[in-house]
C-alpha cells in the first residue's frame, strides 16, 4: 500500500514540476505571430502552387501583411484566386487593391505534326528538359515544342494537356489560373502568361522561332519568319514589334482589329475566341491569307532532308 | 595486369575495322568548319564571304584562354559565314568553304621524314606550348578540351608524369589503334614533346590488352627511350576515362570535384593528340585532319579514314560502301558515349573519333521498366556513385540532394544505363541533373 502511495506522490510531483517548467518555457519562448497572417491565409486558395512568387500560400500571406504594414499591396497577386481573393485579402488588411486584368497561359507554338514534320525519333527519357540538353529535338525547328509534356507535369490544376493529334499542349482556359508553373517548366520558354483580353479575345503570334526567315520557313509551315508585314499592318497602334526574327504582339496596346492576322503570310498570327469573320470582310482576306501559304508550300521543302535523315536521336 | 579499381563494365568489343590500315579520304566538295569544335569559348570567325583560303589558313581565332583557333583544311573560297547544323544537334556559327584544288600554306612541312626531339635542341617548354596553342590542338579522344590549357597546370600544382591514353575502350572504335600501328615513332616523339613542355621525365603509354600488336610495336619502338614505359591494361570500360586511366596506370585516385586530374601529378593525353602535337611542333601543321573510324555491322567496308576536318559525314559513309538500307541510327563517336546525329550532312570536327551506323534492330532502346533495386548500376559506376538514386532525384528536380550525392563527379560514361536490366534512361536524367547542378554551383560562385 505504501509503495503505491509513494509512486503516486512521486509521479504527481514530477508531473507538477514538469508542468510548471513547461508553463514558464511557453511564456518565455512564446512566438507572437501576427494574427492577420492566419486570417489572410484562410482566404487564400491553399493550392501552394508558388504562382505568386512566394513559397506557398503561407509565405504569400506573410508577404501581404508585411506589405500592408508598409502601406501598399501593389505588385502582390494570387493568380489562382485572382481579383475576388485579393479584395478579401485587402478587406482583412484594411487596404484597397487596384483591379488587375486576368491572365492565361498561351502556348506559342503551332508546330503540329502536319505543319512541322518529325525528322527523327527520340526514344530516350520522356522529358523536354532532357531533349533540350541533347539538341534540337525531333524536328528541324530549334525553338518549337518538344511535346514531351513537362508543362503537363508541372500543372497543379489539370489545365494543360497534350493533344495526341498535334502533339502540342493545349490550355484549358476555364481551369488555367495563370500561376505560370508551366511557363517555368518549359525549357524553351514557349509558354507565355498573357492578358486574357476583353471577353477572352486576344491576338497571339503562335510561334517562338528566332531563326532567320529562310531556316524557320524551311522546317515549319506555321512559323513566324520575321518579315515585318504585321508591324506595317499595325502602324496605327504600334502593338507589334519584331525582335530576333520573331513578331510579338503587346496585349496592352492591341485593339483586336485583326489586320495583322490578314497580313501574316504564314498564318502565324491567330485570333483566339473571336467570332468567325463576316463573309464581306472574309472575301478579300481569305485569298490573301491563303495564297502566300500555298506558294510557300512547294518552296518549303520540309521533307528535303528526310532521305538523309534516317537517324533516331539517341 | 593493371586496371582501375571501382566498377566498370564489359561491352561487346565489335572492333570490326581493327587491323585496317589508315586510308586517306577524298577531299570534300564543300567543307564546313564549326566555330564550336572544343570545350570553352567558341572561336571567332576572321574570314568573310568571298575570301580565298588555303590549307592551313586561319578561319577562326581563339575566343579566350580556354579556346582554340580553327584552321581551314581545304583550299578554296569562303561561301558562307552563318549558322549551320553541327554534330551536337544545334545550329551554330560555322564557316563554309567551297573547295578548289588542294593548295597548302607554304609554312607547313609536308614531308614524311621523322624529326626526333634530339634533332631540335632549340625547342624549350614554352615554345612547345605556344606552338600547340597556335595549332589549335584539343583533346582528340572526344572531350575536345584545349591541350595548351592542360599543359599549363594551375599555380601550386606540379606534374610528375605524362600518361598517353591509348586505351580506346569504346567498342567499335579503332582509330587510335590504327594510328599507333601506322605512326608509332611520331607518337613517341609527341609524348616526349609533352613531357618537355611540362618538365617531367616519366611517360607512360596505357594500352588495353585487346591490341597486342600495338603493345608489341610500341614496346619495341620505345626501347630507345628509357623514360617511356608501355603499360598493358586489362580490358574494362571506361578505362579510357582520364580518372580511370590514372588509377589504372599509377594507382592514384583523383579526388571529387573541384579537384583536377593534375592533383595526382598526372597529365593525360590521347594518342591522337600526341600525334597532332608532333605534327604541329615538328612539321608546323595546324590541326586540320584526323583519323576517324567509320563502322557498323551492316556497313560494307568498315574503315579507318584519315579525313580533313569539315568533311560531311555522308561523304565518309559513301567512301565505306554507302549507307546500308537497314540503318536505324547514326552515332557520332562510339556506342557508349557518342551522340546520335540529326542529319548526315553535318561536318566532322576535331573531336570526331568515330562514326557508327546501327541497324534498325540495334538502334531502338528497349522500353523502360520500373527500377527493381538490383543495384547493378551502383556496382558498375566507375565513380562510386548511386546512379539509380541520382536519376530519380534529377527526375524530381531535387537539385540539392543531387548535389549532396556528388552528381558532378559523374563522367557520363553510360555504364549504369548499359548494365540496367530494366533499361531505364538513367544517364539521360543524370546528365540533366549534372548540368543543372553545375549551373547552380557556377551562379553561386558568381555571387
Amino acid at each position: 500500500m505504501n509503495l503505491i502511495l509513494l509512486a503516486i506522490i512521486a509521479l504527481g510531483a514530477i508531473g507538477l514540476i514538469a508542468a510548471l517548467l513547461l508553463y514558464f518555457a511557453s511564456q518565455k519562448f512564446a512566438v507572437h505571430e501576427d494574427e492577420r497572417i492566419g486570417q489572410v491565409s484562410a482566404v487564400l486558395p491553399q493550392a501552394n502552387c508558388g504562382g505568386c512568387g512566394f513559397p506557398g500560400c503561407a509565405g504569400f500571406a506573410g508577404a501581404c501583411v508585411k506589405a500592408a504594414d508598409e502601406g501598399s499591396l501593389e505588385g502582390l497577386l494570387c493568380p489562382v484566386g485572382g481579383q475576388p481573393v485579393m479584395e478579401q485579402v485587402a478587406g482583412i488588411l484594411g487596404m484597397t487593391v487596384e483591379a488587375s486584368a486576368p491572365k492565361v497561359a498561351v502556348v506559342r507554338c503551332n508546330g503540329s505534326c502536319e505543319n512541322r514534320p518529325r525528322l527523327v525519333q527520340f526514344d530516350g527519357a520522356q522529358s523536354c528538359k532532357v531533349q533540350q540538353m541533347i539538341g534540337m529535338g525531333e524536328t528541324g525547328c530549334s525553338y518549337g515544342c518538344f511535346g514531351c509534356g513537362d508543362c503537363v507535369k508541372a500543372c497543379k490544376f489539370d489545365a494543360i494537356h497534350i493533344n495526341p493529334e498535334t502533339l502540342l499542349p493545349e490550355v484549358d482556359e476555364e481551369k488555367c489560373t495563370a500561376c505560370g508553373a508551366c511557363a517555368k517548366a518549359c525549357p524553351r520558354q514557349i509558354i507565355e502568361v498573357r492578358l486574357k483580353g476583353p471577353k477572352n479575345r486576344r491576338m497571339v503570334v503562335l510561334c517562338n522561332n528566332k531563326d532567320k526567315g529562310a531556316i524557320a520557313n524551311k522546317w515549319c509551315k506555321a512559323s513566324c519568319i520575321g518579315c515585318g508585314k504585321c508591324v506595317k499592318a499595325c502602324e496605327k497602334f504600334e502593338a507589334i514589334t519584331v525582335t530576333k526574327n520573331l513578331a510579338y504582339i503587346d496585349a496592352e496596346k492591341c485593339k483586336l482589329c485583326r489586320k495583322c492576322e490578314e497580313a501574316c503570310p504564314k498564318g502565324a498570327i491567330h485570333a483566339i475566341n473571336m467570332p468567325p469573320r463576316k463573309p464581306k470582310t472574309d472575301a478579300p482576306a481569305a485569298p490573301k491569307a491563303e495564297a502566300p501559304v500555298a506558294t510557300n508550300a512547294p518552296s518549303a521543302p520540309t521533307n528535303q532532308n528526310t532521305p538523309n535523315n534516317p537517324t533516331n536521336q539517341n | 595486369m593493371k586496371t582501375f579499381k571501382i566498377g566498370g563494365v564489359h561491352p561487346e568489343e565489335n572492333k570490326l575495322s581493327a587491323g585496317q590500315p589508315i586510308r586517306e579520304a577524298q577531299l570534300p566538295k564543300q567543307a564546313v568548319f564549326s566555330m564550336f569544335q572544343h570545350i570553352g569559348a567558341p572561336a571567332n570567325a576572321v574570314v568573310k564571304k568571298g575570301d580565298v583560303v588555303k590549307v592551313g589558313t586561319l578561319l577562326g581565332e581563339a575566343g579566350g584562354f580556354v579556346s582554340a583557333p580553327i584552321y581551314s583544311s581545304v583550299s578554296g573560297k569562303v561561301s558562307k559565314v552563318d549558322v549551320a547544323l553541327d554534330a551536337s544537334g544545334l545550329r551554330r556559327m560555322a564557316v563554309t568553304v567551297d573547295v578548289e584544288g588542294d593548295e597548302w600554306e607554304e609554312s607547313i612541312d609536308r614531308s614524311k621524314d621523322l624529326v626526333k626531339l634530339a634533332d631540335r635542341p632549340d625547342l624549350d617548354g614554352k615554345t612547345i606550348v605556344e606552338k600547340i596553342k597556335t595549332a589549335g590542338i584539343v583533346g582528340m579522344g572526344g572531350a575536345t578540351f584545349p591541350t595548351h590549357v592542360k599543359l599549363c597546370p594551375p599555380p601550386g600544382k606540379v606534374a610528375e608524369c605524362v600518361i598517353v591514353n591509348a586505351v580506346e575502350c569504346e567498342p567499335y572504335l579503332t582509330a587510335d589503334h590504327s594510328l599507333m600501328l601506322a605512326h608509332p615513332e611520331e607518337i613517341l616523339v609527341g609524348l616526349q614533346l609533352v613531357m618537355k613542355a611540362v618538365g617531367v621525365n616519366k611517360g607512360y603509354i596505357g594500352i588495353e590488352c585487346n591490341k597486342p600488336d600495338a603493345i608489341k610495336l610500341m614496346t619495341e619502338k620505345s626501347a630507345q627511350y628509357p623514360e617511356i614505359e608501355v603499360v598493358p591494361l586489362q580490358m574494362k570500360y571506361p578505362q579510357g576515362g582520364e580518372k580511370q586511366l590514372i588509377d589504372a596506370v599509377i594507382g592514384r585516385q583523383v579526388p571529387a570535384p573541384p579537384a583536377l586530374p593534375i592533383d595526382t601529378g598526372a597529365i593525360v593525353q590521347n594518342v591522337g593528340t600526341c600525334f597532332a602535337i608532333y605534327e604541329a611542333v615538328m612539321k608546323n601543321k595546324p590541326l586540320i585532319d584526323r583519323v576517324i573510324t567509320v563502322t557498323g555491322k551492316s556497313l560494307k567496308q568498315p574503315s579507318n579514314l584519315l579525313a580533313r576536318l569539315g568533311t560531311p559525314f555522308s561523304q565518309l559513309i559513301d567512301e565505306c560502301g554507302g549507307l546500308p538500307e537497314d540503318t536505324g541510327k547514326v552515332i557520332g563517336g562510339g556506342p557508349m558515349m557518342g551522340k546520335a546525329l540529326l542529319s548526315l550532312d553535318v561536318p566532322m570536327t576535331k573531336g570526331s573519333s568515330g562514326l557508327l551506323i546501327m541497324n534498325n534492330k540495334e538502334a531502338r532502346r528497349a522500353e523502360a521498366e520500373p527500377c527493381i533495386r538490383c543495384a547493378k548500376c551502383v556496382g558498375a559506376c566507375p565513380m562510386g556513385l548511386e546512379p539509380y538514386f541520382l536519376a530519380k532525384v534529377s527526375e524530381q528536380t531535387d537539385w540539392d540532394v543531387a548535389e549532396q550525392n556528388d552528381i558532378t563527379s559523374c563522367i557520363e560514361c553510360g555504364s549504369c544505363q548499359f548494365t540496367c536490366p530494366s533499361h531505364r534512361p538513367l544517364l539521360d536524367y543524370i546528365r540533366l541533373g549534372k548540368s543543372t547542378v553545375m549551373g547552380i554551383i557556377r551562379s553561386r560562385a558568381a555571387k
